[in-house]
């Protein structure tokens, strides 16, 4: 049995599951459980369920424990009409992953333009900029993304006709763009001040200074963070299901209402969703230590 | 010799601390002078105030014929003759050396790409380091850092090199490489303002020195007078202290 050992106090800013870093034992031992525990269970489930093996179990309940509940089930199963709904869903995801993925990626590109903006705003030394980079962050930071969400989509979206990704990708960004833009202000305040006078004594103005010198660095500081927005954006693109948009959520939810059972679904779609993140908080992990590893 | 940068009443405050009090004074075209003073004595600051980093209260600097504290001047133009060294080397980091030393002046004095790198290879060798050109600045020592941040300056083609406390940061062996390179600058009669701790550097290369204290100059005079001489009470206190 591993030591368990307590975490570092460290108090990470982050949405998304922990970081297995290389020196948390703890979390990257707790990191391994999860993901092959829902691996083992995205396996486990549909084999369970096949026709001969819930036959043989459910034969072996029948003989220990009679009931004609159990019956009617043998009977069912051994009438070829049984479907193994655990496979049939696996079947459909496909569909929902490509709409949360697109929907996803195109919303963290956008949130990056937003959040690049609204960084540049924050240190920007016009003050109608400033103002209006600030309150943008305040205001959408003070909204819940749901209700956002609502808002483009039913309320704005009536006004506009606007179709549903579209309406999904620009609400999903226009949040993160708020929450990117704090992490573009501070990874360009984290690049020593030093830097700008240098560029500044050189003769290059703020803007080519900001652009030539800032910027690069500031994108080794922040890839991390971003990486981070990226898996919590995935989760939260769950609630673009709310719209007339058929994400993972979404599949999962018309499934269980057309087969009057919403558990193998949303089982199958949280572990899908955990085993996403999971997987990309490795990769987050990874990025940090190879950007560690050439710190220039 | 003709004044190069004119400093006149210069001052500065950060909220109640008094930084540069009324503060005058001039560099010659080809002079080399040597600001020494304790820390706080505001040495830095009026450095930093004749290419604009740092903005005075009050007082006016002119270098030639440019007005640097007026704010209706093109600072930027005006910065590109100003060279400066900083304590801290400050190179960038995500650019190698050569790239260091190219970015001003395809950048700014838009200067075609063969011709910066010609001119930095020629810098290179100058000051030394002709065999680190592809080099990051990581894998540099701090002397050869602060060797590339000269360079970088000059690659601007200066009049005037600032230098803020440019060995302050060094281990003591690679002190003299630096120094090195700002005493042939000396004697090919650029002008240099040299804010340091390095009273051989003073010695050598200075034409005058000036003693600053509590945001005052208290003495200028040549590195002998200054040295061997020194006219004020606190001036000698500050000399016994460091030598």
């Amino acid at each position: 049995m591993a030591e368990v050992r307590p975490l570092p106090v460290r108090i990470q800013v982050t949405d998304g599951a922990l970081i297995p870093g290389k020196g948390d034992k703890t979390v990257r031992a707790s990191w391994k459980i999860a993901l092959f525990g829902a691996l083992g269970l995205l396996v486990f489930l549909p084999l369970y369920n096949m026709a001969p093996v819930q036959e043989f179990v459910l034969s072996l309940w029948a003989g220990l424990f009679p009931s004609p509940e159990l019956t009617a089930r043998l009977d069912l199963l051994r009438s070829g009409k049984y479907q193994n709904i655990w496979v049939d869903i696996l079947l459909y995801l496909p569909d929902g992953l490509a709409v949360t993925f697109s929907v996803t990626l195109s919303s963290i590109l956008l949130a990056t333009v937003f959040g690049l903006a609204a960084g540049l705003g924050q240190i920007s030394r016009v003050v109608l900029l400033n103002r209006i980079a600030t309150v943008y962050v305040e205001v959408i930071r003070g909204i819940p993304l749901l209700v956002q969400i609502f808002y483009i989509y039913f309320a704005l979206g009536n006004l506009f006709h606007l179709d549903g990704f579209f309406a999904a990708v620009l609400s999903m960004a226009f949040c993160y763009g708020a929450y990117m833009g704090e992490i573009f202000r501070a990874g360009i305040q984290a690049v020593p001040v030093g830097q700008m006078e240098a560029a500044l004594a050189l003769g290059l103005s703020r803007s080519q200074a900001i652009r030539r010198i800032i910027l690069p660095q500031t994108v080794k500081i922040i890839l991390p963070a971003i990486g981070n927005e990226f898996i919590a954006l995935l989760k939260d693109s769950s609630m673009v299901s709310v719209m007339a948009l058929v994400d993972l959520l979404r599949l999962a939810k018309n499934y269980g209402s057309n087969h009057g059972d919403y558990f193998p679904p949303l089982t199958v779609v949280a572990l899908v969703y955990l085993v996403m993140t999971l997987i990309l908080s490795w990769l987050v992990a990874l990025m940090e230590e190879r950007l560690n590893q050439n710190a220039r | 010799m003709p004044d190069r940068v004119r400093i006149e009443g210069a001052s500065k405050s950060f909220g109640e601390l008094q930084a540069l009090k009324n503060v005058s004074m001039s560099v010659g075209a080809g002079e080399t002078v040597v600001v020494i003073g304790p820390s706080g004595s505001g040495k830095s600051t009026l450095l930093r105030a004749v290419n604009r980093l740092e903005v005075l209260t009050s007082g006016d600097i002119w270098i030639d014929e440019d007005h640097v504290t007026n704010h209706t001047s093109d600072i930027r133009r005006i910065r590109e003759e100003v060279g400066m060294v900083f304590q801290n080397f400050n190179l960038f980091p995500h650019l190698t050396v050569l790239q260091n030393l190219m970015l001003a002046p395809t950048c700014v004095k838009k200067r075609s790409k063969a011709d910066a790198e010609k001119q930095a290879v020629g810098l290179l060798a100058r000051v030394g380091l002709s065999e680190k050109k592809d080099a990051w600045p990581e894998q540099l020592s701090g002397g050869q850092k602060q060797r590339v941040a000269i360079a970088r300056a000059l690659a601007m083609e200066p009049k005037v090199m600032l230098f803020d406390e440019p060995t302050s940061a060094l281990d003591p062996e690679m002190v003299k490489e630096v120094l090195d390179v700002m005493l042939d600058l000396a004697r090919e009669g650029m002008t240099l303002m040299v804010v340091t701790h390095e009273m051989g550097f003073a010695k050598a290369a200075a034409h005058r020195v000036i003693f600053m204290d509590q945001g005052e100059i208290i003495e200028i005079g040549s590195p002998a007078d200054l040295f061997e001489r020194p006219q004020n009470e606190r001036t000698k206190k500050f000399l016994a202290h460091i030598l």
